[in-house]
């Protein structure tokens, strides 16, 4: 996809309003006959308390190790068919969780009992799982006691329309949500991001303060959202909880609205479907639905060579696969044609320095791409404020030699995250 | 599993701008032509000759070193071809072959192979093979003797020259369209003004040159000229004639700006503009070299990892 102009006297604009549209109403799909659900965790077969075989029901809470604290609410009732183990990103485990779907299964009152009496605890057992992917994790560290939610109601990614679907669609079930999260929470703000030429009109969600964010991307990345909300920016290298922020996708507080108000916790994650010629769909599909159901639902045809992409164009993941599921961090899912598929190169640096112009957050990235391709990490981050980075892909998409600068970053934070979690693990 | 189709899984992001190696340097050539092809219809024959060889040379230099050094070939990314270009525009339309020869070979190996390819130069590949050619064999840049055989129905003398060694008045009737026009001899691609500009700005427009550097550039030139100029105007030549004469428009514009021996963030381009502006002129006015677009460009060339320091804090970074 080529978006340059012609002519470029400034460092390239990309606007989420040429990619975003407004959001229709997304179609409802059919359901599929089997699920994946992705817990976290490595596989250890020895230990599973979930064997195929086993019969589980909607709204179940799925806890396949006893030490597992993570909430995964089961999407649907059926009989489990497959257990296995699954590696995400950066060598992430999990453990694949494959459920054959009964048309019509009866429902279990598990999670909507713990939706009646919401507390911390059983919100982070229950709720994380759901459309949205809520982190409660972050409320449990007494050393960074959060201040201030924050609810996105804009995309991080471009073309990507399902939080500002949920942020237009769904005010009452968000603000029921936010009271719910501040009764429960010891919160000095709660702050509703928007995109900035709603902000005027939306309709109101109650005491809550509303932030409008610019259109250009990547105004809607976490960071430069919690920067347009608080004033100041989340400290370098520290995460968004350590600088006493929660944030929450507009989504996932809409889906807390809903189980505190229904006592059924949604199971359906909105997702921006986009086609390879860029025709956009939003479709709301049960969470650990295959993405070849979705596909098929849609009648997009994947060929050999294509690029399935799980979230948007800038900060998305391809994935190898159409059995992937759904997870209720799923956003987005583009298919890119094969044709359209620009390559990253290994030809040097030519110090043109688009990328510094492009990066939102003023890194030196010409300086700091000759450290990374190095390996030198820790002088990438003393030297070149690679902690800085706040992930949004500018600077290899304007990158003239095509170097995967992006990967090269995420790579160095891995690599010394792990240094780190190591030297930790020595002192201790 | 059935499906056995295969995808192509890679890092995000998924798009990019279209922008390459090739395309930047493919632009950065056509826009130099204009004033090349004004040069071949002035100096002829020779000139096209000396172009011809030096972009050829200069292209078969780099494949030599890539092949011997085993590493991938990298000629098509036109960066050989355009440093054979731009230091063909420096010559004067008589260079003899083994100067090009030469100097494509300064250029290409020494000014930019053996730091590590494109990149990796700390200075411009062609101004480097232009000084030291410059310094080894002086008289054959020496405007006057080189094109003596050449009546074009101008003042066949070097605008620059005649200024330093007889003054302003020696150079009064030269008016600032005449010089911009073409009208004064000069280095093959140097002397068309008007091509050398609308070339620049086409690369500005385009984002393949930083319009920081080219103002700044001009800028240091004009305000230096300018002081000099009031301060003796009997001794020194104006601002406006200093911008339009040697290698100032054609520094500003395709010299200065290279890519790898210039800085990219914002105060440190005014920088370096400014004092490569700067520089030309004292070297100009009080140094012994009649132009001295080269050798400031060069020198600031040498400061520019020290000033590209200069930087703003990343968002986010507390002090």
């Amino acid at each position: 996809m080529r978006t340059k102009s012609f002519l470029s006297l400034s460092s390239p604009r990309l606007d989420y309003r040429n990619f975003a549209g407004l959001p229709g109403e997304p179609e409802l799909l059919p359901p599929a006959e089997s699920l994946t659900l992705h817990l976290p965790g490595r596989f250890r077969p020895a230990k599973a308390g979930l064997n195929i075989g086993d019969r589980v029901r909607r709204g179940q809470r799925l806890a396949i190790y006893e030490d597992q604290k993570e909430g995964v609410i089961c999407p649907a009732t059926g009989t489990v068919s497959a257990v296995g183990p699954f590696i995400g990103n950066l060598g992430r485990p999990y453990t694949a969780v494959t459920i054959a779907v009964e048309p019509d299964g009866e429902a279990d009152d598990e999670s909507a009992g713990a939706a009646g009496s919401l507390d911390l605890e059983t919100a982070d057992r229950f709720f994380s799982s759901l459309p949205g992917a809520p982190d409660f994790s972050v409320f449990f560290d007494p050393e960074t006691p959060i201040r201030t939610l924050l609810v996105s109601g804009v995309d991080a990614d471009l073309l990507v329309t399902t939080n500002q679907y949920a942020a237009r669609r769904w005010p009452k079930e968000i603000k029921k949500g936010l009271s719910a999260l501040s009764e429960v929470l010891s919160l000095e703000r709660s702050v509703l991001a928007l995109p900035g030429d709603i902000v005027q009109n939306y309709a109101s969600v109650g005491a809550t303060e509303t932030v409008g964010v610019s259109p250009e991307y990547p105004s809607g990345n976490p960071r430069l959202v919690a920067l347009a909300a608080m004033g100041e920016p989340v400290p370098a290298g520290a995460s968004m909880a350590e600088a006493g922020i929660a944030f929450m996708t507009a989504e996932a507080v809409a889906a807390i609205g809903r189980v505190v108000g229904t006592g059924r916790p949604p199971t359906e994650k909105i997702v921006t479907v986009v086609n390879k010629d860029g025709g956009k769909r939003l479709v709301s599909a049960v969470i650990g639905t295959p993405i070849r159901h979705i596909l098929d639902a849609a009648g997009i045809v994947v060929e050999e060579g294509d690029r399935i992409i799980l979230g948007g164009p800038m900060t998305g993941t391809a994935v190898y696969s159409v059995d992937h599921p759904v997870t209720p961090a799923t956003d987005a899912l583009m298919i890119q044609a094969g044709k359209d598929i620009v390559k990253t190169s290994d030809y040097p640096c030519i110090n043109c320095g688009e990328c510094n112009r492009a990066c939102p957050v003023n890194i030196q990235v010409n300086m700091l791409v000759r450290f990374l391709e190095a390996g030198k990490y820790e002088e990438a981050e003393d030297l070149y404020e690679l902690d800085a980075c706040i992930d949004c892909g500018l600077c290899s998409f304007v990158c003239v030699s095509r170097i995967p600068i992006f990967q090269y970053i995420r790579l160095a934070k891995y690599e010394l995250s792990r240094i780190r979690s190591i030297e930790e693990e020595e002192h201790e | 599993m059935s499906d056995s189709k295969k995808f192509i899984v890679s890092h995000a992001p998924f798009w990019h701008s279209g922008s390459s190696v090739s395309e930047r340097h493919l632009n950065l050539i056509a826009a130099a032509l204009p004033a090349v092809l004004f040069g071949l219809t002035q100096y002829g024959g020779p000139a096209l000759a000396v172009i011809a060889f030096s972009v050829s040379t200069a292209m078969i230099w780099e494949m030599l070193l890539n092949a011997a050094m085993k590493r991938p070939q990298t000629v098509t990314d036109g960066h050989a071809a355009l440093i054979g270009l731009l230091f063909a525009m420096l010559l004067p339309a008589s260079a003899p072959w083994w100067l090009v020869l030469t100097g494509t070979f300064v250029s290409v190996v020494v000014g930019k192979m053996i730091f590590g390819g494109i990149g990796a130069n700390p200075f411009h590949p062609a101004l480097l093979g232009y000084g030291i050619l410059f310094v080894s064999w002086g008289d054959y840049f020496d405007f006057n003797e080189a094109l003596r055989n050449y009546d074009l129905g101008f003042e066949m003398l070097y605008p620059l020259w005649s200024a330093k060694f007889f003054g302003p008045d020696a150079v009064a009737h030269f008016s600032s369209w005449d010089l911009l026009a073409g009208q004064q001899i000069g280095g093959i691609g140097a002397t068309f003004g008007i091509g050398l500009i609308a070339g620049g700005l086409y690369l500005i427009a385009r984002g393949f040159v930083r319009w920081e550097i080219p103002a700044s550039f001009l800028a240091g030139v004009f305000v230096t000229a300018f002081i000099f100029h009031a301060a003796a105007p009997d001794r020194y030549a104006g601002p406006l004639f200093h911008l339009f004469t040697g290698y100032t428009l054609l520094g500003a514009f395709f010299l200065a700006p290279e890519d790898s021996s210039s800085p990219v963030n914002f105060i440190p381009m005014l920088i370096y503009g400014a004092g490569a502006g700067m520089l030309t002129m004292l070297i100009r006015n009080i140094g012994v070299y009649v132009d001295g677009v080269a050798f400031a460009i060069i020198l600031m060339n040498i400061a520019n990892p020290l000033i590209d320091k200069i930087r703003p804090k990343a968002i986010g970074k507390v002090a």
